[in-house]
């Protein structure tokens, strides 16, 4: 009988690509239908961000830092004025980090929400779900837009508060938010959790063990989902979060599903949150007296925070001028993207499009 | 809360075992010689009441007379970190060891702080440009890249 010759083939997903979330590129290698070899390729939206900073003052940063994460952008200007604020010594007052706090919560979930439902649209669930889902984060979308005027890039956190109090309709309008959410969540926990196809598309598979994931420093919900018990809002609490009743949701598997599932309950405990929030806020000043050209001492900061995608953190070297020296961001889903080849090896290619999902990666804070 | 551990006080530890490696420390930071990098982060990685598994974030900073590269290091199981330097006076062939062996959260890490700034480490599995591509020339983060 005659052998049947076989050869590896090489196939480009992406830079565009449905399912790569922006243009990101996958050079996956074939055996048949099997995935053999992945190489990642980064840069399609390098924009310089950090080199862009050096030539701004610390003020004029805060815009750049939107472009990042642009699904998440409060919670981007968070880490950085948080690390400004670090360098220069500057005491943000209570109203606007109980603000900070309840922008960030609103962020995790609208993130959340479309990390969710673009996974179960890769898997197949044509935007059936996910329009479920950005049915509520247009609810978002309006508080965001009720606040500071956008509904993408906020600009809205500065350096020693936020750029002026919210309006007095925002409040009655959150507090409806949060009682309604709940009952989404379950709602799409009944449609989703227990349906078959989505179970065998994604329990036990693209696992990440927990050793590896510590030690590919993955955060956020794709560590917690391999079963590490590490949030920055509990392990180093920042602005106000020490003063809040939560739980940090973890997985035992580290397969797809667990990351859906961390996702879907945290947004839940972030409900919690912003219950509390409301209630616990104090009036009062909403800006510290900082100076309009601020110049920090001489020095460094490291801050962290816990962005919806996981550690985002933000390393500022000052030398004393008006604009950083250097500045320096720790990208979760960067970082997470480190263990995408072990994940999506001896998978097949279908498989390979849901375990991207799963780790929803924003392309404006991958490349920068 | 996270506790900073004191740079003098790992210092110290360090400094009983490698007599050499450190090149000076404060409250801070702990500032090594290149070479005895991957032995120290061993040691950090690997000692009972330090027991860094989890490398936050690798950083290279350009300050013309050196550059630097700042790894900021956390332990989950005793919740404390540390920020650990490293210089490079050569500017024209900068080079440090690689910690990808010890930490795979280096890999990306470092082929950013190569790519952008221009610093290669020896050992690493697959350095190349990351951000920018192949055929890119300079370091946009050098401070005299204009």
């Amino acid at each position: 009988m005659m052998e049947l010759k076989t050869e590896p083939v090489v196939i480009n997903m992406g830079p565009q690509h449905p399912s790569t979330h922006g243009v990101f590129r996958m050079r996956v290698t074939f055996d048949g239908e099997v995935i053999v070899d992945m190489e990642p390729v980064f840069g399609y939206l390098h924009r310089g961000i950090e080199k862009l900073a050096e030539e701004r003052t610390y003020t004029q940063v805060i815009p750049l830092t939107d472009r990042l994460d642009y699904v998440a952008s409060m919670t981007n200007n968070h880490a950085y004025v948080l690390a400004v604020e670090r360098l220069a010594g500057i005491t943000v007052p209570e109203r606007a980090e109980y603000l900070r706090v309840i922008m960030d919560e609103m962020m995790r979930i609208s993130s959340h929400l479309l990390a969710v439902g673009f996974l179960l649209n890769d898997m197949g669930a044509f935007f059936t779900p996910l329009m479920y889902m950005f049915r509520e984060r247009e609810k978002l979308l309006d508080l965001f837009e009720m606040v500071c005027g956008q509904r993408l890039t906020y600009n809205y956190m500065r350096i020693g508060g936020l750029s002026h109090d919210i309006p007095p309709e925002f409040l009655p309008a959150l507090n409806r938010f949060v009682q309604e959410m709940p009952h989404f969540i379950d709602e799409y926990d009944q449609l989703l959790a227990e349906n078959e196809i989505l179970l065998a598309r994604t329990k036990g598979v693209g696992v990440l063990s927990r050793e590896l994931a510590i030690n590919a420093s993955a955060s956020g919900p794709v560590l917690r989902a391999s079963g590490v018990s590490w949030d920055i809002r509990k392990a180093d609490p920042y602005s106000v979060y020490d003063r809040f009743k939560f739980q940090v949701p973890i997985g035992t598997a580290g397969d797809i599903y667990d990351r859906y599932w961390v996702r879907i309950q945290e947004m839940r405990h972030s409900v919690r949150i912003l219950e509390q929030a409301i209630k616990g806020l104090p009036s009062g000043e909403v800006m510290a007296k900082v100076p309009p050209l601020l110049r920090p001492p001489q020095g460094e900061a490291y801050a962290h925070i816990e962005s919806p995608r996981g550690e985002l953190g933000f390393y500022v070297v000052s030398d004393n001028s008006i604009a950083p020296y250097r500045l320096h961001i720790r990208a979760p889903t960067f970082i997470n993207l480190t263990t995408l080849r072990d994940l999506v090896i001896g998978w097949k290619l279908a498989d390979a499009v849901a375990v991207f999902g799963s780790i929803d990666i924003v392309l404006g804070e991958v490349d920068r | 809360m996270t506790t900073a551990l004191s740079g003098q006080e790992v210092s110290r530890q360090i400094g009983e075992r490698f007599p050499d490696a450190v090149l000076q420390s404060d409250e801070a930071a702990v500032v090594l010689r290149g070479e005895s990098l991957l032995e120290v982060a061993q040691f950090l990685k690997a000692t009972p009441g330090l027991e860094f598994d989890y490398l936050t974030s690798i950083s290279g900073v350009d300050y013309l007379d050196y550059l630097e590269v700042v790894y900021h290091l956390t332990s989950m199981k005793n919740n404390h970190s540390l920020v650990l330097k490293v210089r490079c006076w050569d500017r024209d062939k900068p080079s440090l060891p690689s910690v990808v062996s010890l930490w795979r959260g280096a890999d990306l890490q470092e082929r950013e702080a190569y790519d952008l700034v221009g610093i290669a480490f020896s050992g690493h599995p697959n350095l190349k440009r990351i951000l920018l591509w192949e055929g890119f020339e300079g370091h946009p983060l050098r401070r005299d890249y204009l």
